[in-house]
């Protein structure tokens, strides 16, 4: 009699540290993905500031009435698919996410592309308000690479902790899965430079 | 159990720093006491510092918002956007949670070595301080004066401008908390006035309800003066230690953040 009362004790104490153990570990793959979300936010905000500016750059360097067709054609049509793309922190597998990077960076190259033609035009180099955009887009493209830099780190922090030992085994169970990184390819280091 | 969390926190936060030293080893440490012109290449002499100093401590103390300075010798292979914004996070210029903080970066011209300018702005003045503006502030401000090696005047035409853009964002808020030349000598009695207030409140509620009974005077003129005080206590509780210094120097940067706004120049 008295020893089922001990046995019921060691398994109540046993549940109980148990249960104390996966809580902690559960509660701070929470904690960490939610940072990844909210950086991911992040990260898409400033994608969307860029976006938002390309209807205003086009506009004024449409006015240019011999300015050539088909860069701006080219920026419109990157623009539409890079909005197009829009996932949620929940969704960032490396498949999305490949998705997603690729359709920014088509931006990215149709935008400096418009850029490297604008060369050209050296009364359009000198309108205010071109100028002013010019900033803006400059300061948006350092914004992006501040935000992939920040995202970067936070999802290297939640990696690394759902692949420790024991956390690898809570991860698995409850599908805490390894989230993708945006890789250096123009360079996450470098803010891209945009030259005039 | 608590042990293995212990270790394997710390292992996840070793391998963090590392991961961020790789690039923080290229940026200068905050210097001891904490100053908000900070000149490494020696453009500059001490009255201009001190100018300079006085003029952003002062705009700290009233406003909250902390413009530092900052010269440097080399941007050791960075470029001036990451150097600036590393920095800036990494010395925590702004208040923590308002993010109202601006790093303005020189490295001066040297030899055939270009000039380089950079204003970083932190998240929370982005509004007040947007892109466009800076890089005129540094256009029309700044370069023309780097150009003759005055770095003073185009910072102190920079800073003016800079400091009147970015007046009004956090004032209503913090100038108070700042005004007052020690303010935990102004805790008790704020304490003992609105433990008084909620009293006088709990009167007023009774006289109110035994029937539009008038309130006495002195009743009114303590809520009313209680009332003036209350709507600023949140800002007492949200006032950060890193600036209770006053009267001296600067007292620390209060852990601000940076997203990338701001712009650059060179000459």
């Amino acid at each position: 009699m008295k020893k089922n009362w001990i046995i019921i004790a060691i398994i109540i104490l046993i549940v109980f540290l148990l249960y104390g153990l996966v809580k902690g570990y559960y509660n701070q793959m929470v904690t960490l993905n939610e940072g990844v979300s909210e950086r991911w936010a992040q990260v898409e905000n400033v994608y969307q500031r860029r976006a938002d500016l390309i209807p205003n750059l086009v506009s004024t360097v449409k006015g240019y009435a011999d300015f050539e067709k088909q860069t701006l054609t080219d920026v419109i049509e990157a623009r539409s698919k890079a909005t197009s793309v829009n996932i949620d922190a929940s969704q960032l597998t490396p498949e999305t996410f490949q998705q997603f990077q690729n359709a920014q960076d088509g931006l990215s190259s149709a935008l400096s592309r418009l850029m490297v033609v604008v060369e050209r035009y050296p009364e359009l180099k000198a309108n205010q308000n071109f100028l002013e955009l010019q900033a803006q887009l400059e300061g948006t493209e350092n914004r992006i690479a501040v935000e992939r830099q920040k995202f970067n780190v936070q999802t290297r922090e939640y990696n690394t902790y759902i692949k420790k030992f024991p956390q690898v085994i809570f991860a698995n169970l409850y599908g805490f899965d390894e989230k993708p990184y945006f890789h250096a390819e123009e360079g996450a280091e470098k803010a891209p430079e945009v030259k005039f | 159990m608590p042990l293995t969390k212990h270790i394997n926190s710390l292992l996840v936060s070793i391998f963090f720093f590392l991961s961020l030293s790789s690039f923080a080893q290229e940026l200068p440490d905050q210097p001891i006491p904490p100053r908000l012109v900070v000149d490494y290449a020696g453009v500059l002499n001490r009255s201009e510092i001190n100018h300079l100093e006085q003029k952003l401590l002062a705009f700290n103390d009233t406003t909250s918002n902390q413009i530092a300075v900052v010269i440097i010798k080399s941007l050791n292979g960075l470029n001036k956007e990451v150097y600036a914004d590393r920095l800036g996070e990494k010395w925590g210029v702004g208040r923590k949670g308002k993010d109202n903080g601006i790093l303005i970066l020189i490295k001066p011209k040297r030899g055939n070595e270009s000039g380089q300018v950079r204003i970083s702005v932190g998240y929370g003045l982005e509004g007040a301080v947007p892109d466009a503006l800076t890089k005129r502030i540094i256009d029309q401000e700044m370069i023309p004066y780097f150009k003759n090696n005055d770095y003073f005047t185009g910072l102190d035409r920079g800073t003016d401008v800079i400091m009147a853009l970015s007046t009004g964002e956090f004032t209503a808020d913090e100038y108070a908390a700042n005004s007052g030349s020690s303010w935990t000598g102004m805790i008790v009695p704020l304490v003992v006035i609105i433990i008084i207030f909620m009293l006088m409140r709990r009167n007023s509620r009774k006289y109110y309800s035994t029937g539009g009974q008038q309130l006495p005077f002195w009743t009114a003129l303590w809520l009313g003066s209680t009332m003036s005080r209350h709507g600023q206590s949140g800002s007492w509780n949200s006032f950060n230690s890193g600036s209770g210094g006053f009267g001296g120097g600067f007292s620390g940067f209060g852990g601000g953040s940076f997203g990338g706004g701001g712009a650059g120049g060179s000459w």
